[in-house]
């Protein structure tokens, strides 16, 4: 009996692993089933989808005009503080003040990309970018302010 | 050379027993997953062994008492992070069930899919590292093929591949994505034909067989008190899906079997998991012809303010049950929150399973077992 066991212990063995290198082989001939991307080779065709959450950013359009009003919103979403809202009052030629960001400072090394601040933006002034590759030298360089110089707000965003 | 007994003798670690004890600990405390087991062995045979947690602790409890009922979701991401929608979605069925928020039927189509997938994905990965534990390399990639599908049906839809904060108390964040249901039945009909090679590769291995099979071996009645749930309990022949026992969103209305072996050995842990990614496969083909038109949220305050009292919620996440334990004085935020991971309880039985065996069976016991470190030390 014992002899039997052993004999059919090592046929089921040597059977159960030609079944798996059969798999291994199957692969190893058939090329063109491997999914497998070359990524930093690829980067010139790396797509990523459009809803990828890599980082907030503030369009702007051609005349250099956002549509953030400074309203605070997306502070208050942050469950980290990532974003500050510093806002200024600009005196238009009526002599009427109007409320309206000075800077929007974003904090990346800080943020989680849990687009809350995009849901609260009730203009939506700010949303996510599909920019993934965030490293650098110096941590300074995470801090950024969204809006560009120079830029105002968009006529008749209240 | 050194005599063996004489190596011994000068390390101090040496009970007076002939005790060893060795620690199987993180390589680097920054790494992710990072477990230290202290194991004490006589010879190869396991007398104890005592998890140190602790590296990756980040107080996510204390953290949520001061954050709002929208920005607490988030968090629970980080905790069970391979089944992220599935905490998401715990945090915001307790939102949901103490402000009576009604929920659009297609956001709740829409939840059940995206759990299941969720829970595919992490019983995919499961199966590769268990399979790589017990040092089958190649499985790992074969798993992550498919976990590949799903984690770009969440990028696509959710915007993140592992983090997604989907949800949102009330409904979605956003609705789906227009190729979703596409991508999805390409994903179904990919992982059918493909599921074979996982059989011919690790199930009907004799090597993989012979290493989990006996081992670890974990009875009903145990599995009770040390309150494991999930596939753990399952394969001990506990009945605990929360899916059938406390139905939430459209669990009620779908046909899925749930999965219960009665050996309680690591292979029943392992035949239970895998049978429930057929049934999750199940329910995704049921639901994602007949999600309903109309809202993907429903209408809800500016500010959340839950009213004053207790609130629990739990969900069957792919380790177990999830709850989510919350004591509201009727502000913003809440006053105390607690949550039961399952990872915790499914940890505690390691030493009842191990100690007695021999160390090489202790990496199949604690395979089976599923650990996601940050979610047991949160």
């Amino acid at each position: 009996m014992f002899l039997k066991d052993y004999i059919s212990d090592v046929v089921n063995g040597v059977s159960s692993l030609l079944k798996g290198m059969r798999k291994t082989g199957y692969y190893f001939t058939h090329p063109k089933e491997i999914i497998t991307e070359q990524y930093p080779d690829n980067r010139a065709t790396l797509l990523l989808s459009e809803r990828f959450k890599g980082e907030v950013v503030m369009p702007h359009d051609a005349n250099n005009e956002h549509t953030c009003t400074g309203c605070t919103a997306c502070e208050l979403a942050c469950p980290n503080g990532t974003i500050k809202v510093v806002t200024k009052f600009e005196v238009s030629p009526e002599g009427k003040k109007k409320k309206a960001i000075d800077t929007l400072v974003y904090r990346l090394e800080l943020c989680t990309m849990c687009n809350l601040c995009i849901v609260a933006c009730p203009s939506d002034a700010i949303k996510m970018a599909p920019n993934f590759e965030h490293s650098v030298f110096d941590r300074t360089k995470l801090t950024k302010v969204l809006n560009q110089p120079g830029s105002k707000i968009r006529e008749g965003i209240e | 050379m050194y005599n063996q007994t004489e190596i011994i003798k000068d390390t101090s670690e040496l009970g007076a027993d002939g005790e060893l004890v060795i620690n199987m600990g993180p390589q680097h405390p920054a790494t992710h997953g990072v477990l230290h087991l202290v194991v004490t062995l006589n010879g190869e045979t396991i007398k104890k062994i005592e998890p140190h947690l602790g590296f990756i602790h980040r107080s996510i409890e204390k953290m949520c008492e001061s954050l709002t009922y929208r920005q607490f979701i988030y968090v629970t991401s980080r905790m069970d992070y391979l089944s992220s929608h599935i905490n998401n979605l715990g945090c915001a069925l307790l939102v949901e069930k103490g402000m009576q928020i009604e929920v659009p039927e297609r956001a709740k189509y829409i939840r059940v899919i995206l759990s299941e997938l969720t829970r595919i994905a992490s019983h995919e990965l499961w199966l590769g590292a268990m399979a790589m534990d017990l040092g089958a390399f190649t499985p790992f990639f074969y798993a992550f093929r498919e976990r590949e599908m799903i984690t770009d049906i969440m990028e696509d839809t959710c915007g993140a591949r592992l983090t997604m904060n989907y949800i949102v108390p009330g409904g979605l964040m956003y609705d789906l994505h227009p190729d979703f249901q596409k991508k999805v039945k390409a994903f179904i009909t990919q992982f059918k034909s493909k599921v074979t090679e996982y059989e011919d590769l690790v199930t009907n291995n004799i090597i993989f067989q012979s290493r989990t099979k006996g081992v670890g071996i974990l009875s009903a009645e145990d599995a009770i008190s040390y309150g494991c749930t999930g596939p753990v309990a399952r394969a001990s022949g506990v009945s605990c899906d929360i899916r059938k026992i406390y139905p939430y969103e459209v669990y009620d209305k779908v046909e899925f079997d749930e999965v219960i072996e009665t050996a309680g050995d690591s292979f029943a842990r392992y035949i239970v998991r895998v049978k429930e990614m057929n049934q999750s496969i199940r329910i995704i083909e049921q639901l994602i012809d007949n999600i309903p038109e109309g809202d993907f949220v429903g209408k809800t305050k500016n500010v959340l303010k839950l009213p004053k009292g207790e609130f629990y919620s739990r969900v069957e996440t792919a380790r177990g049950e999830f709850g989510v334990y919350v004591v509201s004085e009727g502000g913003t935020t809440p006053h105390r929150i607690k949550f039961r991971s399952p990872g915790f309880s499914n940890l505690s039985v390691l030493n009842h399973i191990a100690a007695g065996g021999m160390i090489g069976d202790l990496m199949a016991s604690m395979g089976t077992l599923d650990l996601v470190i940050p979610d047991i030390d949160r």
